[in-house]
């Protein structure tokens, strides 16, 4: 696994607040049995018609292909725990979203596949939107090691739950391989504890 | 020393260690699965070579994709059948209990887990859904995942999770006639916002809450996720071992008297200290209904809709947005709304006692679904099926013009054939108005409880419900 302690790419901005993960990934899309091609349905209703014709949305727009940084608001990704939500933007070439807030789950659901997710305060998240509409070629730099946020010339801090920046940097975001470290431990506690529907668990 | 809350009594009991991240491991009692988060987890297992740890603590059931109106396969849907095979064989191959179509078990996994007495006081519980806070109400620590998450379950029995911070929401007071436990939690996340609870798990207590029915406290828990706390729960009482006793998982007989002296010592002790408290007065809250794009967009029955110009500047882009979506006029009453659609259902009302409800308001009113509207029930289960209709329920629904379904997620959020159609607008008494969640990218949700949904099927829109059954004060 790799260690991410930098990302770096050009920006796109997703405006609006409480953008649930229905609008990232529409339920219809969840009728598959692996996330293959997952990235094509990223916000579909908001890029297209019903018809498939694309809408004005800042991901349809031709300078923003090839975007690797997604600008969000507050409560991003709310609502169903959904991994196609992240797996969708992760499928589509992001690797980092940057926003005012993120809804627990989502967010605990991005970092375990690597997709960083970073807030910032209000104001300086505001620079950022209005740099990157201004900027399509512009690069921003998203650095967990020196905790900030670089563009432009504009160096902000950038808050993430320690836990997460630390599994991210140190290449542990996958927690998979030290949860089947305690196999033993977690035997014992499966003998120790009550379970469901087996008789004896509680004397 | 201070007493500890029943989370950190329930953190501790289960915390296999600390992960270099500064996360905790932690072991998990009862792992749900269903089709639509589970395929992808049993895929990566297969790539991995891994098998799966505990299958006796895991439960599968299908509920998200499966058709309500039929039941005969294949399905119509290809896609649906398919997902429901995948289930098949990824329980049978892993040795994994499946509570089948036609099984009489079937039904929404958060039913299906406490009527079967899986949900267990101090069980750890997760599942593939992020309503998994629903088991909460039995004072089980139940949080939802994601597919990689599930994938860690099924080969270790443990995820990673950051501990959380505990609020206490006091619900004092008493709640008047016509108001119930939709009402209550609509009102809270309006207080304390859909962000409110991120990083916290809610403790609901209170006399309010003391009251309620198991079914009622499920309901609270399960929005718990739509104020943005990942866990909610109730400590357990009287009411919660009345429930379980003699189900079909529960501690049997001989060991009952034992199981219900831990449950007891689990609740939060009198002296815990929490992160936050709050109190809320539940004398004062009346049957709610949303207007916006999100469940804490919601104002009584008594309410006007909001006018972005009356809002603080932070909140009016989302009003705008919201009022534009729903194509409401701001400054109207949400009172005379007309609704195209009207449900009854799901994992925040499809229990007994949510169809009860709904079905005194039809018996109470009488005549028939409004010309015009589209009303369905859909069973939260195959059992709450079987005993609506040992009541008699079916009958009065159908009398009055309502479908009366299979068990299943249906109109919640739209995975099956049942769906809004072009903006059609839905009083639904799920849990989730976001944009295009009822399967129409511009069909609209208005929230509300079983009661109030079954009024406005009959009227045709948003009525009060105590209006209509005389009891308002």
């Amino acid at each position: 696994m790799e260690a991410i302690k930098q990302v770096r790419g050009r920006a796109v901005v997703v405006p609006g607040d409480e953008i649930d993960t229905d609008r990232i990934v529409p339920a219809r899309y969840l009728k598959a049995v692996t996330f293959d091609g997952l990235g094509d349905a990223l916000f579909y209703d908001e890029r297209f018609d019903e018809a498939g014709n694309p809408k004005d949305h800042p991901l349809n727009r031709p300078e923003r292909r090839g975007a690797s940084v997604m600008v969000v608001g507050a409560g991003f990704g709310s609502g169903s725990s959904r991994e196609h939500a992240p797996q969708a933007i992760k499928r589509a070439g992001f690797k980092a979203i940057i926003g005012e807030s993120f809804a627990e789950i989502f967010f605990g659901n991005a970092i375990q596949i690597g997709l960083v997710c970073v807030t910032l305060d209000p104001e300086d998240l505001g620079v950022l939107a209005g740099w990157v509409e201004a900027h399509p070629e512009g690069e921003v730099e998203v650095d967990l090691e020196a905790r900030e946020v670089r563009f432009g010339g504009h160096v902000a801090p950038l808050a993430i739950r320690e836990a997460a920046r630390e599994a991210l940097t140190s290449g542990r975001w996958d927690p998979l391989a030290e949860l089947l470290e305690s196999a033993a431990a977690v035997r014992r506690m499966d003998e120790k504890l009550p379970r469901p529907g087996r008789p004896g668990g509680y004397r | 020393m201070a007493g500890k809350t029943l989370y950190e009594k329930v953190w501790e009991a289960h915390e296999v260690r600390r992960l270099a991240s500064g996360q905790s491991q932690l072991f998990i009692d009862l792992h749900l699965i269903h089709e639509v988060t589970s395929p992808q987890a049993f895929g990566m297992l297969r790539e991995l070579g891994q098998k799966v740890a505990m299958p006796h603590r895991t439960f599968a059931t299908v509920d998200h994709i499966v058709p309500t109106d039929a039941r005969e396969e294949p399905f119509a849907d290809p896609l649906a059948q398919a997902m429901i095979e995948e289930l098949r064989k990824n329980t049978r191959e892993h040795g994994i209990e499946l509570f089948d179509v036609g099984s009489g078990k079937q039904g929404i996994v958060h039913v299906v887990g406490p009527e079967q007495g899986l949900t267990q006081p101090g069980f750890t519980i997760v599942c593939g859904d992020s309503h998994t806070s629903t088991h909460g109400a039995f004072g089980a620590i139940a949080f939802g995942i994601g597919t990689t998450q599930v994938r860690d379950v099924l080969a270790t029995q443990t995820v990673a999770m950051p501990r959380l911070k505990v609020r206490r929401i006091n619900m004092v007071g008493e709640l008047r006639p016509g108001v119930g436990a939709k009402d209550v939690i609509l009102h809270i996340i309006r207080t304390l916002g859909v962000k409110g609870g991120q990083g916290y798990a809610y403790e609901y207590g209170g006399p309010v809450i003391e009251k309620m029915s198991m079914e009622e406290r499920m309901t609270v828990c399960n929005m718990s996720i739509e104020g943005g706390a990942r866990i909610g729960y109730v400590n357990p009482d009287e009411t919660t071992f009345a429930f379980l006793k003699g189900r079909p998982y529960a501690p049997a007989e001989d060991e009952w008297e034992a199981a219900v002296a831990h449950w007891r010592g689990l609740a939060s002790d009198p002296d815990a200290e929490y992160d936050d408290v709050v109190e809320i007065d539940g004398s004062r809250i009346a049957p709610y209904v949303t207007w916006g794009i999100n469940p804490g967009q919601a104002i009584t029955v008594e309410e006007r809709v909001p006018d972005p110009e009356g809002v603080p500047d932070d909140e009016a882009a989302l009003v705008r947005e919201a009022l534009e979506y729903m194509k409401l006029e701001p400054g109207r009453p949400i009172k005379g709304q007309k609704i195209d659609v009207a449900f009854v259902g799901s994992c925040t009302n499809g229990r007994l006692f949510d169809l009860r409800e709904a079905a005194r308001v039809v018996a109470a009113l009488g005549g028939r679904v409004a010309p015009g509207v589209r009303a369905i029930v859909v069973p939260g289960s195959e059992q709450v099926a079987r005993q609506a209709e040992a009541e008699g329920l079916d009958r009065i629904f159908r009398d009055a013009g309502f479908e009366w379904r299979y068990a299943g997620c249906s109109m919640c959020l739209a995975m099956n054939p049942d769906k809004l159609v072009g903006d059609e607008i839905s009083i639904s008494s799920s849990n989730r108005n976001f944009k295009g969640r009822q399967g129409s990218p511009q069909g609209r949700t208005l929230l509300a409880s079983p009661a109030m949904v079954a009024a406005a099927a009959l009227a045709g829109e948003v009525v009060d419900v105590r209006e209509v059954l005389g009891v308002k004060a």
